[in-house]
């Protein structure tokens, strides 16, 4: 390596480096990850175009504002592993945020580079160190204080719940983690697909928590298995965290949703990802077979783009996002789309489905849809996508993903009532530290924010295992509890 | 792993398992249900808890071999174990003092109406049963339907035992010997709960069916089990798996079910061949 020290100028030289991945034409038929990752030459080449800003704006862009000056400067001294400590103060799962933030709507947004040149590619960097951490078998187990006594009874492994029962394990609480599904993970597990996230990547984090004395229970679905109430008073948990995740599909309530061949991104992706249709027969759960169909899915977030690229890698002829405002608007990380687009996906824009139509036997043959144009903007700041007159025509399709977002799964509310929820079933909670109205029960993640983020679910995790530990210290410790 | 405690067959591919659940035993009330997956790469299915023991912490299962999941289930001897078992999910049977209530079960939705039939007993209902199945040797839980029952009928579609005729024609018959019925629930077969549905709706007698659309998680995530109520989406899983008779869209229910027919029987052919291959060495 040049030990002279680079000027800006060299600096802002250095284009940014793409990642490498897999070929388009390839990676359409198979389950594996699009992007190669890094070599240590090219994430040192682009964490050197990093001009350490004295004021680095991107660590205000990042919602658990990394040092991302701080570790990008360790890459470039090739202090990778140095690097990612760096990171993990402030962010414990960076293999995975490196992969699914949208970082070009965050810390990547407003780095000093972007206007006049590209924005360091932080998320590429976040994710090359944590990497190579755990490729070359350096992840150290943390430091974990003496033991206190108390319990935590964690509900949900989604991200807040493992960040929570992560911060509250190494505090010394012992943390019991009870998952309603066979598997650990939440979307990182059951959602978002092996092509954008390794599931061995989500399991290492889970083992890793395993390794620090977290116990997990799946199978357990709080309210109903056992309730809050009881979990506090009859199995003595001092604390409970609700990290339940936005689970609840939304329908569109057009004709001809229940036809056959018609589903939810989450029964779809379900399907493929959880139960690994994609394998069937070897594996019992079947999803339809998408060989030389035409599949639409509507929406235009990051789940309408797994779903209509696991639809193409399922062997779909034409794969369709029909969305109903402009590509502009569309809440899919950039990145995501354009992969997509690489891939052959089809987009279909600013127009909306009015009913879904079927055959005699109530398979779907098309989708009946109307084109939209885009008139004033809405309270959410975005222009509000209005119907074109006489604009309508037939799309013909055999399979059709609906992905207009998520509600809450109400069994939380039902259960226990003492917990306040807004008029979207959403809980609400102190946002300093994610105490809800129920003493000793906090909550964080997309139950509280609606269908949200990875990264903002980590931090809601956090911020409520910092507010446990504070009130449960103000306690004695009661180790004769069983 | 959950490990079976027991496990006998009631009739020809129709078995009875007791599991090891503990916080399921405890906590399930009549109508729920838990969401099983036999092994590693099983397929979750929803199974009726027929019954639980909270002292031993067991819950028991009625079986009837299907297609390959609930086949493969009923392969399992004592001492074997299941995947997983998760539960227990849905909303409980709605129960009170109606009257008199009839529990009308059809096939292996005998086994599912049972402990719905118990809970009304208990409650203080005159209960009358009516059990039907094809033929006698299929007839299940007999005694154990009398034993809660103040008036208990078997039915036979060729009438090698019991009542010679339907489910329905023995409802026609009760309703028309005068008695006064408060309420009806049928389980079993979409054509036979559609067809009960059918009697009860010119009397106005409140009906309850309970609807088996495929499953996924149980937990209300996917809404892949979407039934039509009174023209509205509603999730089986969460909202049911008990409806309103006289609301259900059984067309809507029994297209659905279609969905995977072929894959179906892909699978219990692959399955048929597996245990073919095994009974040969
Ligand atoms: C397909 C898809 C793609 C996405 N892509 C991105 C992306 O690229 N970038 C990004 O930042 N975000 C993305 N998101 C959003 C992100 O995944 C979520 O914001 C995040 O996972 C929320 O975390 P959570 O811990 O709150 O909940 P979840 O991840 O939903 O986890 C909740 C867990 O709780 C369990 N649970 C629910 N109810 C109960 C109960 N009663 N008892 C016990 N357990 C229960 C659930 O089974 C689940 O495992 C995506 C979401 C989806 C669906
Ligand atoms: C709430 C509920 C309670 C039930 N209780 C019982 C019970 O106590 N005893 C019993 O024997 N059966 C019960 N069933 C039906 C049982 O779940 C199905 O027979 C079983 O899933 C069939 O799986 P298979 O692989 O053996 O058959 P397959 O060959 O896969 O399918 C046979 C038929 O079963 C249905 N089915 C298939 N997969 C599923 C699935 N994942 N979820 C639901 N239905 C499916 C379909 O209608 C299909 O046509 C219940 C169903 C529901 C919804
Ligand atoms: S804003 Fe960009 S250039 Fe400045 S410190 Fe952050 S990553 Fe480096
Ligand atoms: S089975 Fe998935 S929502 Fe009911």
């Amino acid at each position: 390596m040049d030990l002279k020290p680079m000027t800006t100028k060299e600096r802002l030289a250095i284009p940014r480096q793409p990642m490498p991945a897999q070929d388009p034409k390839e990676r359409i038929r198979n389950f594996r990850e699009v992007h190669l990752g890094y070599t240590p030459e090219l994430a040192q080449r682009e964490a050197m175009r990093c001009i350490q800003c004295k004021d680095p704006a991107c660590i205000k862009g990042c919602p658990v504002n990394i040092k991302i000056d701080k570790f990008i400067k360790l890459i470039a001294e090739g202090d990778f592993l140095g690097a990612v400590r760096k990171i993990k103060e402030d962010n414990i799962l960076p293999a995975i945020c490196g992969r699914v933030c949208p970082q070009e709507d965050q810390c990547e947004k407003v780095c000093i580079l972007e206007k006049k040149h590209e924005s360091v590619a932080i998320g590429n960097l976040e994710r090359f160190v944590a990497d190579y951490e755990r490729e070359t078998g350096n992840v150290e187990l943390p430091e974990i204080l003496p033991a206190t006594g108390k319990r935590i009874a964690v509900i949900g492994s989604g991200p807040a719940g493992l960040s929570c029962a992560n911060d509250l394990a190494r505090l010394g609480h012992s943390v019991t983690v009870y998952e309603a599904l066979h598997q650990l993970g939440g979307v990182l597990m059951y959602g978002i697909p092996e092509f954008r996230l390794p599931k061995d990547i989500v399991q290492a984090e889970i083992d890793g928590l395993k390794q620090i004395g977290v116990e997990f229970v799946t199978n357990t679905v709080v309210g109903r298995s056992v309730t809050i109430d009881e979990l506090m008073e009859e199995e003595h948990f001092d604390a409970v965290f609700i990290g339940v995740g936005a689970g609840l599909p939304w329908f569109m309530g057009i004709p001809g949703e229940n036809l056959l061949g018609v589903y939810s991104a989450n029964e779809f992706l379900t399907r493929v990802n959880l139960m690994k249709a994609y394998d069937f027969p070897q594996s019992d759960t079947p999803v339809f077979d998408c060989r030389d169909k035409n599949v639409a899915v509507f929406g235009g977030g990051n789940t309408a783009m797994d779903a209509v690229r696991t639809a193409k890698r399922l062997g779909a002829e034409h794969a369709y996002i029909v969305y109903r405002r402009s590509e502009a608007e569309m809440p899919a990380r950039k990145e995501e789309i354009d992969h997509a687009k690489n891939e052959g996906i089809e987009f279909l824009l600013l127009m909306n489905p009015i009913a879904f139509i079927g055959n005699e036997q109530q398979w779907l043959t098309g989708v009946k849809c109307i084109r939209m144009e885009l008139g004033e903007a809405d309270e959410s700041g975005r222009r509000k996508p209005v119907p074109v007159k006489d604009s309508e025509f037939l799309l013909p399709i055999d399979m059709a993903v609906i992905s207009i977002g998520n509600g809450s799964n109400p069994l939380i509310k039902q259960t226990t009532p003492e917990i306040e929820v807004s008029r979207r079933d959403t809980i609400v909670v102190d946002i300093n530290s994610m105490a809800t109205s129920k003493e000793n029960v906090y909550a964080g993640g997309d139950i509280v924010t609606g269908g949200a983020t990875v990264i903002l679910a980590m931090g809601a995790g956090r911020t409520a295992a910092k507010a446990i530990h504070e009130k449960l210290a103000g306690q004695a410790p009661d180790f004769d509890n069983e | 792993m959950n490990n079976i405690v027991s496990a006998i067959f009631l009739a020809e591919n129709i078995k009875k398992i007791e599991i090891h659940a503990p916080r399921i035993a405890k906590k399930r009330k009549a109508g729920q249900f838990v969401m099983i997956r036999v092994s590693e790469h099983g397929e979750r299915i929803p199974l009726t808890i027929a019954g639980s023991d909270p002292e031993k912490g067991t819950v028991t299962l009625i079986v009837q071999g299907m297609g390959k999941s609930t086949r493969e289930l009923n392969l399992k001897k004592e001492g074997e174990s299941i995947h997983d078992i998760v539960g227990p999910l849905g909303t409980p049977s709605h129960i009170e003092n109606f009257g008199t209530a009839v529990s009308i079960g059809g096939g292996v939705g005998t086994a599912i109406a049972y402990p719905t039939a118990v809970a009304l007993k208990e409650a203080g209902n005159h209960v009358i049963t009516i059990n039907g199945a094809r033929t006698k040797e299929l007839v299940i839980l007999e005694n154990e339907m009398k034993a809660v029952s103040d008036e208990a009928y078997i039915t036979t579609d060729d009438g090698s035992y019991g009542f010679h005729g339907f489910v329905t024609q023995k409802l026609q018959e009760l309703i028309d010997s005068g008695k006064t019925i408060n309420y009806v629930l049928a389980i079993g077969p979409i054509p036979m709960m559609k067809a009960v549905a059918e009697v009860t709706r010119p009397y106005g007698i409140p009906t309850v069916v309970s609807l088996n659309p495929v499953m996924v998680d149980g937990t209300g995530m996917c809404g892949g089990c979407r039934v039509t109520i009174d023209n509205e989406i509603r999730f089986a899983c969460v909202d049911g798996p008990e409806f309103d008779a006289h609301k259900v869209d059984f067309k809507n229910l029994s297209d659905r079910n279609r969905m995977y027919l072929e894959e179906e029987q892909q699978s219990v052919e692959a399955f048929s061949h597996k245990c073919q291959l095994g009974q040969q060495k």
